[in-house]
């Protein structure tokens, strides 16, 4: 039997030698650092939660119907009267979440140990258009169900678009098919959903893929092994990524959905962050909802949205903010002029700034779903100077808008306290 | 390093929520207590399914909760429905817009949307009040267009709002007053409301406790298979020093 599957094996070589090669190429023969830690999990889970929401969502457009009038009535068929419905329904809601959790991790593991540095630029800028695309994604895919926060939530977003000077009403109507969301706008919305947006993300992951293995993985210490090759030709201190690493992302990836499974099964709504309970509501155009919360995922650029005072009657000024947000991080590579790559050996200054940047990015995500009021308001005396200037008295909008500064505060004064903070010297193996 | 896990971990946690209006208790529902979902069941097809419909939920899908095909037709189909249908009602949507000034909404996913703690409060808090169109207010939901539909079982009550301290800026304080007595006393009330939440929480997601059932498997399965997977990594990477 193992004879005659070598011989089929054999067979299959000589006619299409490229498969091995490019298994050899991507993994029995692919070089990584020994020294992956904790942080190294996340790349490997992105790609297995993709895989995840790809199969899923292909047994919902099964059931699905992306029709205004029936489109809340089939999640609910799905959930209640499809064999195992409910089980496909809350993989692809859970999954949402997590992609976003896993993609956030490690995009995080990049600003620790620098692996946007230098060569590793493209890998860092596919990985940026990767996250963007997602969160086209998840925007257009939050939509489907049509419940209340998705319509409204879809609403918001189109809205933003509308406030570009001069294009912004003609946009927004471009975007929406209607002068509300409606069914054009969903059926447009499904249609990018499920095919376009995908496409464009299984090319951006290839892309990223290649291009990583093209330049070689960063490791935990930001050394390149590839200075130190042992006289095989391979670097010290790699080791192929097939069997190591594929055992190894194999033992994370049960873990992982050891975790996944218990929100699934036990916790799917993760108190109204992963599943909204407005969302049980059917959309009703007519009815807005007294406070429109986007998921969590979105919330930190929600909230530098809202904190932005608008010019005049203007929102455009922090719909721009919001843009610059996301966009800043295509220039990470440049503003980054540390003398060590990984936080090991950089100096107390990038430390601070890192760490600060994280509760900037928590507190602000959590101010996103909430109403501004949510902290209360600040109550100057009548008629002092401070109850003539302040354009809102919200608390949490002021304490928005100290860490919106915060947040852009750690990217453009980046060139300037990356440059002037004391690094260690980094080693030359792998510690 | 270590410090900002530590913020990661911590951040969550520190932060906290606030909410005005009508305290909510607790509703003390157990989606496992069988007998405590076909008397929510009683009470929801005699008490509720005339105003409002359950249109994703199907009559026979109530074998869930231990009834049979044909003590589902006998006792809880009032209508000539048939048991494989959903629990709609005869009542037009645009109809009921003209008698009540809303449409009541369906109650498929009440459970979901207002969870149980806000439906057993809000079931709990009707007051006699003359100013409103149907002679009810609520203390959870203000200026509700439905009537009480449970007066018979609670009766009549009356709500005092104070509000204390200097200005009124102290907390609000309620003072319930009985007008008249009901057919079931405060505790007799308080468990139909609880049965009836409980299986409003179960309609709104009938496969949930099926789904904790399968959960237990399904991370026991992992558990082993992780058990396996970490052993072969630890295998493979013995000779990585």
């Amino acid at each position: 039997m193992a004879s005659r599957l070598m011989a089929l094996w054999d067979w299959f070589d000589a006619r299409m030698p490229t498969v091995a090669e490019e298994w050899r190429k991507h993994a029995a023969e692919y070089y990584a650092p020994k020294n992956f830690n904790f942080w190294y999990y996340f790349g490997a889970l992105s790609g297995l939660v993709l895989v995840i929401q790809i199969v899923s969502g292909i047994f919902l457009t099964m059931n699905y119907k992306p029709d205004a009038a029936l489109a809340f009535g089939s999640v609910e068929y799905i959930m209640r009267d499809v064999a195992g419905g409910w089980v496909i329904r809350y993989i692809h809601s859970t999954g949402a979440s997590a992609f976003f959790i896993v993609v956030y991790l490690h995009m995080f593991r990049g600003l620790l140990y620098g692996s946007y540095r230098q060569p590793r630029e493209l890998v860092w800028i596919f990985g940026v258009l990767i996250y963007l695309t997602l969160m086209g994604e998840a925007f257009f895919g939050y939509l489907l169900p049509w419940g209340q926060m998705s319509y409204w939530g879809a609403q918001v977003i189109v809205n933003l678009f509308g406030t570009v000077p001069f294009i912004g009403p003609d946009l927004s109507l471009w975007i929406r098919g209607d002068y509300v969301v409606g069914d054009a706008t969903l059926n447009r919305f499904f249609a990018l959903h499920v095919i376009a947006i995908p496409l464009v993300l299984l090319g951006l992951v290839s892309a990223h893929i290649l291009a990583l293995h093209d330049v070689g993985s960063n490791n935990p210490d930001g050394i390149e092994i590839k200075k130190k090759k042992g006289p095989d030709g391979h670097p010290l201190d790699g080791i192929p990524f097939h069997p190591y690493y594929t055992v190894k992302d194999l033992a994370g990836a049960v873990f992982f959905l050891a975790i996944f499974c218990a929100i699934l099964f036990f916790v799917p709504e993760v108190g109204g962050y992963f599943l909204e309970y407005n969302n049980f509501i059917p959309a009703d155009p007519l009815k807005t909802p007294p406070h429109i919360a986007p998921v969590w995922y979105f919330t930190p650029y929600y909230s530098i949205l809202r904190a932005i005072p608008p010019i005049g009657v203007s929102q455009f000024p922090g719909v721009m903010a919001m843009g610059i947000a996301t966009l800043i991080l295509f220039f990470l590579p440049w503003l980054d002029r540390g003398a060590a790559r990984s936080i090991r050996y950089r100096g107390p200054i990038y430390k601070s700034a890192l760490a600060i940047f994280v509760v900037t990015f928590l507190i602000l995500g959590y101010l996103g779903t909430e109403p501004t009021t949510v902290w209360g308001q600040f109550h100057p005396a009548e008629g002092s100077l401070f109850d003539r200037i302040l354009d809102t008295k919200d608390v949490a909008t002021w304490v928005a808008r100290f860490f919106t500064i915060l947040y852009f505060g750690f990217f453009f004064l980046m060139p300037w306290y990356t440059s002037i903070d004391k690094c260690k010297p980094e080693p030359e193996r792998t510690t | 390093m270590k410090t900002l896990l530590f913020w990661l971990l911590l951040a969550p946690a520190a932060l906290f929520a606030s909410e005005a209006g009508y305290r909510l208790d607790h509703a003390p529902i157990d989606p496992n207590n069988v007998l405590s979902l076909q008397s929510g069941a009683r009470t929801f097809v005699n008490y509720c399914l005339n105003c409002h419909g359950a249109q994703f939920m199907r009559y026979n899908r109530l074998t869930d909760i231990g009834l049979t095909e044909d003590e589902i037709k006998a006792n809880l189909i009032l209508t000539d429905a048939k048991v494989g249908d959903t629990m709609k009602i005869a009542l037009q949507a645009k109809d009921a817009k003209a008698m009540f000034g809303v449409a009541p909404p369906d109650l498929s996913l009440i459970g979901r949307s207002r969870g149980a703690d806000w439906l057993y409060t809000y079931l709990r808090t009707f007051y006699r009040d003359p100013k409103s169109p149907t002679g009810w207010n609520n203390a959870v939901f203000p200026q509700v267009a439905m009537p009480h539909a449970l007066w018979t079982l609670q009766g009549e009550r009356a709500l005092k709002v104070s509000h204390g301290g200097e200005g009124g800026h102290g907390a609000t304080e309620y003072e319930w007053v009985e007008l008249s007595k009901g057919e079931q006393n405060t505790v007799q009330y308080d468990t139909t409301v609880r049965d009836l939440v409980n299986f409003l929480v179960y309609v709104g997601e009938p496969a949930a406790t099926n789904r904790k059932r399968i959960g237990i498997v399904v991370l026991f399965v992992l558990g082993i298979l992780f058990a396996f997977a970490y052993a072969l990594k630890k295998e493979y990477w013995k000779d990585v020093h």
